[in-house]
């Protein structure tokens, strides 16, 4: 295989971090609601964890990307 | 076309070489001066006639610090007060820094590995040391919590030790990655309006809905460093539990 198209595919594959992201993103969205439907009385306190939630599983889908960056472009 | 990723290009001002090391002054310098002008602008500013009703410019800055005061009092406790003006100064530049990086031909300062970097390293020194000095020995208990079976010892201690020096890691990458991942989308859909001519209307509606998003993960992102920078502190005040 020609180095040149090995780094595309392994650009390409590098994406599919965003599969877990994806998930993780929705299962958190998911759950607060359905705990803020069962008890809205809490909900308001804990929405400062759903962002943070939010913001960690979103960074390991980013992950993926920096390292499809770097394939393209690093080496 | 440019190419999305020319917006994070580093072009020299004023070239300055200070003995073999470059020491430009960059449009990333400028705009990190810009930013902690703004910064000090608005607090100094919003300062300057103190009242017991504040005007609304007090009122923000007002806002500003009780936001930051209560993080670092739910997550640090009392023993992080001393603390308290590292973590706002941490923050305010952080955040003023995404911000400015959401106005059209700007420079998104934290979208560079090397300055988030930066931060996070100094953040995870200070807070090595803070703990040791403050903990001794004490402090290596981070690493193995108490009440953990013999038989899982060989398998936990390296897990939390290799997730203990990967934190600066983790930290700096999280927000460039964020930043330079929502320019280059921005970028990227900006593209597809000018093609598509008038079917361009599509994508124009998803780049403001999509703007909005980015704010929202440029104030997130600012949060989410300064919130897991009192994590961390708090792990090196307390490593008992």
């Amino acid at each position: 295989m020609e180095p040149e198209a090995a780094k595309l595919i392994g650009a390409g594959l590098a994406c599919s971090a965003l599969l877990g992201a994806g998930i993780g993103i929705g299962n958190i969205f998911g759950s607060y609601l359905q705990g803020a439907m069962r008890n809205p009385a809490a909900a308001g306190e804990q929405r400062t964890n759903l962002f943070i939630g939010f913001a960690l599983a979103e960074a390991t889908g980013l992950f993926g990307l920096v390292v499809a960056l770097i394939l393209m472009f690093g080496i | 076309m440019a190419s999305p990723l020319d917006q994070f290009k580093i072009d020299t001002i004023v070239p300055l070489n200070v003995a073999g090391v470059d020491a430009s002054f960059t449009n990333s310098s400028l705009w990190m001066t810009i930013v902690v002008v703004a910064a000090s602008v608005f607090l100094i500013g919003g300062m300057r006639r103190q009242s017991i009703v504040p005007s609304r410019w007090q009122s923000m800055v007002e806002l500003t610090y009780e936001f930051i005061a209560g993080m670092v009092r739910d997550n640090v406790g009392t023993a992080g007060r001393e603390f308290f003006p590292f973590i706002f100064t941490l923050f305010i530049f952080i955040l003023f820094a995404n911000m400015a990086g959401m106005m059209p031909y700007s420079f998104t300062v934290t979208s560079h590995i090397i300055v988030t970097f930066a931060l996070a390293i100094f953040i995870f020194l200070g807070v090595t040391i803070i703990g040791v000095a403050r903990n001794g020995t004490k402090f290596l208990s981070l690493f193995l919590p108490a009440g953990v079976p013999i038989p899982l010892i060989p398998l936990l201690l390296p897990i939390e030790i290799i997730s203990y020096f990967i934190r600066p890691i983790t930290l700096s990458v999280r927000l460039c990655a964020n930043m330079m991942a929502g320019h280059t989308m921005l970028k990227v859909v900006a593209g597809f309006v000018a093609t598509l001519g008038v079917f361009g209307i599509a994508p124009l509606a998803f780049i403001v809905a999509l703007t909005g998003l980015e704010f929202m993960i440029a104030f997130l992102q600012a949060y989410v460093f300064t919130i897991l920078t009192c994590i961390y502190l708090n792990d090196a005040l307390h490593p008992a539990h």
